[in-house]
């Protein structure tokens, strides 16, 4: 009897889902609809019709949100500046909050496509909700330029509206490898890493890497999240390496590189762009000091020419721009120079911003038939000094 | 890919990992004494005890600011150091004994003293686990009369400046004996032959002894069971804030989930030695500290939590009841 009971409603849960399942994706058809017609109304040869910029990715949650703030608020300034200086047009920005999460990520963009007014979108800052969204933005012919998803497959979909504005992870593992070859001298590395998709894979490139650089690779396996890491300080001292390498993120690369010190290990600690963050060097304390952290932009500008840049973000914001503030801020401001060069519907933008390349203040932005950067990518390398992380120097 | 066995590298890393196997499983034992307590009087598995313990290190960080230990700070040096260290161990203690106090009175006596199953206070257990790592994630400001609370939020939670892990020798392939490893090490032993000296010995242990053998029985002569399961969570929890407290000295950080993995390892830890007997978590902690170390030194750091895992169900197949066995408790008294 109980047996049967929990069948039926095992049916029954399979059923509700199911019409959850269909209603979600008929209420997606009816608004995609509604885009690909209302689309035309903002074809009306004009900058006063409030068009509007929108910004895709996480701004709160326990999902590392600072990315996203970061971006948003470079994104903001650049936005700001244009109105000031453009009396007669105002662009508007709109947030769409994702949390980071893929899950939420198809209907908020279908808001976003919904949404007649938006014509561009800084985003989708991370990986996977990228792919989750950039289908939908690709069906509404939608332009989007994203400053931090890394993922090499996004670029792979066929997506006519996808722009990257920094290098892809498979520009950082090799970069990365050559720089501890070349810059470190280093004979011999440990490659650690966390086991996530991210972490691993990059790792797995700088171990392909620094093998065919005639490299001494030891592996002393992948760590768990428990902040606890005897098994494997113990194994990088018994290898006696010259440098630590780790693929993963910076809650993890604190407590590592801390480890390691304290354990006596002199090897030079070097991690991606998921450990280049303020928590790296609160955790690891002064165990950060020395370590090199790699990433396809860069920490802090602190570069001459982007004074300006630094002055205006600061008064903005009461704090400096930090990683990935200025590729949002260029990207915007290709955006708006699309709009000033007379294109104001997404299909005008879109061909705009794929063919006409940008010099923005970081660097010039020109799209290849895939949406990367054409040319050379450009890895950052940096340098914890004195807690502080600073830039050291780029491939 | 499986596993590549590497037997050397146990030779090679054999001192080093003999030491931090021991500092590790000092502290899956104090952890693992809690469970093991509660199991022996009531027969149930406080799995909010894994919350009780991140109760201490926030008791920790709470103690560290009463004494003006900032992230500036300098180390504190001699008797000022001392100081500072009872300081935050009293914070950590008191936190985690009256968390796991309150967790009993409201947790688990309603459903004890309606006769519910066994099951339903594990239910209760895992809810009240839940609900703790919840709260201490909140970002919010909790506002209590004109107190304010700040909970731990989703960020980690550092202290650098509790005691300097100063090396105070080196032997066999390099193995560090440090200062923050003896200080473990020693306040864990300390801290259980206390307790194992009060059960034994005083009138309040001679309670627990009573209700764990034959709860009936003892009420009969006499032992207020509601007091004797009180003192028994607030033993446990005083263990786990010691524990909290030990762990800040030695990893430095903290977060809302941190007793997460570390309550799973330290619940495997007592029944490794077997559950009920306080020597057997002991035992089980600094076994299972030392297996695991081995066994990532063998097979590579990812294998750590498998090896752990693999050798408590080869002794349980060879010793159902743990490597001490259940009874001890009952022997002794």
């Amino acid at each position: 009897m109980g047996h049967r009971s929990r069948r039926f409603s095992i049916v029954i849960l399979v059923g509700a889902l199911t019409l959850v399942v269909a209603s979600c994706s008929s209420s997606k058809k009816t608004t995609t609809n509604t885009t690909t017609g209302s689309g035309t109304a903002t074809n009306s040869k004009s900058c006063k019709s409030g068009l509007t910029l929108g910004f895709f990715g996480a701004l709160t949650g326990s999902n590392s949100p600072q990315l996203g703030i970061n971006e948003a608020q470079g994104e903001q300034l650049a936005i700001d500046q244009f109105n000031a200086s453009h009396s007669a047009c105002h662009i508007g920005y709109t947030p769409f909050d994702s949390q980071g999460d893929p899950a939420q990520a198809p209907a908020l963009a279908t808001n976003a496509v919904g949404e007649a007014n938006v014509v561009g979108v800084i985003g989708p800052a991370f990986s996977g909700e990228s792919k989750a969204a950039d289908p939908i933005f690709n069906q509404a012919g939608l332009p989007t330029i994203t400053v931090s998803a890394t993922n090499t497959q996004l670029s792979q979909m066929g997506w006519t509206i996808f722009h990257r504005a920094v290098a892809n992870d498979d520009a950082q593992g090799p970069a990365d490898a050559n720089f501890i070859a070349n810059t470190l001298h280093a004979k011999s590395v440990a490659v650690i890493d966390d086991a996530s998709a991210y972490g691993k894979g990059l790792a797995d490139i700088v171990r392909a890497n620094l093998k065919d650089a005639g490299v001494t690779v030891t592996s002393p396996g992948s760590i768990d999240l428990s902040h606890n890491y005897p098994a494997t300080v113990n194994a990088v001292k018994a290898a006696n390496v010259d440098v630590v390498f780790y693929g993963g993120y910076y809650t993890e690369a604190g407590p590592l590189a801390l480890q390691l010190k304290n354990a006596g290990v002199t090897a030079t600690f070097m991690s991606g762009d998921g450990s280049l963050a303020q928590g790296f060097v609160q955790g690891a304390g002064d165990a950060a000091n020395g370590a090199y952290l790699s990433a396809p932009a860069v920490f802090a500008l602190t570069a001459t020419a982007d004074k300006t840049f630094v002055s205006q973000y600061t008064a903005k914001w009461g704090g400096p721009p930090q990683l990935y503030s200025g590729e949002a801020y260029d990207a915007t401001n290709q955006f708006l120079a699309a709009i000033s060069a007379g294109n104001y519907t997404r299909p005008t933008i879109n061909h705009y911003i794929s063919t006409v390349p940008y010099k923005g203040l970081l660097k010039t932005y020109s799209y290849g038939a895939t949406g990367e950067l054409v040319g050379t990518p450009i890895i950052f390398f940096h340098k914890v000094v004195n807690d502080q992380i600073t830039l050291f120097s780029q491939s | 890919m499986l596993a590549a066995i590497h037997i050397t590298n146990l030779y090679k890393q054999f001192w080093p990992s003999t030491v931090d196997g021991i500092t590790t499983g000092a502290i899956y034992a104090l952890v693992a004494l809690g469970y093991t307590l509660v199991y022996g009087v009531l027969r149930l598995i406080n799995f909010a005890h894994s919350e009780v313990f991140m109760l201490g290190t926030v008791g920790t960080l709470v103690g560290a600011t009463v004494v003006g230990l900032g992230p500036n700070t300098a180390t504190r040096t001699g008797l000022a150091l001392v100081g500072t260290f009872l300081v935050c161990l009293v914070f950590a203690m008191a936190f985690s004994g009256g968390v796991a106090v309150v967790l009993e009175r409201v947790a688990y006596r309603p459903l004890r003293k309606r006769g519910s199953s066994k099951l339903a206070a594990l239910i209760s257990a895992i809810g009240a686990s839940l609900f703790l790592q919840e709260l201490f994630g909140q970002d919010k400001l909790f506002a209590i009369g004109h107190w304010r609370f700040k909970m731990l939020g989703r960020d980690d939670h550092y202290i650098h400046n509790l005691i300097n892990p100063t090396k105070i020798f080196t032997f066999f392939q390099g193995s560090i004996i440090s200062v923050d490893k003896v200080v473990v090490v020693v306040a864990a032993v300390i801290m259980m032959i206390a307790l194992d000296r009060f059960i034994a010995t005083s009138r309040l242990g001679r309670g627990i002894r009573a209700v764990a053998q034959d709860p009936e029985t003892a009420t009969l002569m006499g032992v207020n069971i509601d007091r004797v399961v009180s003192l028994t969570f607030l033993l446990g929890g005083l263990m786990a804030g010691a524990a909290g407290m030990l762990y800040m000295v030695k990893i430095q950080q903290t977060s809302f989930d941190v007793g997460f993995i570390l309550g799973i390892k330290a619940f495997t830890a007592a029944v490794l030695g077997g559950i009920g007997n306080l020597r057997g978590a002991l035992v089980g902690g600094f076994a299972l500290g030392l297996i695991e170390i081995y066994g990532a030194a063998v097979f590579g750091a990812q294998w750590l939590n498998v090896v752990a895992f693999v050798a408590l169900v080869v002794v349980l197949m060879f010793r159902p009841t743990g490597i001490l066995g259940e009874a001890l408790m009952k022997a002794r008294a």
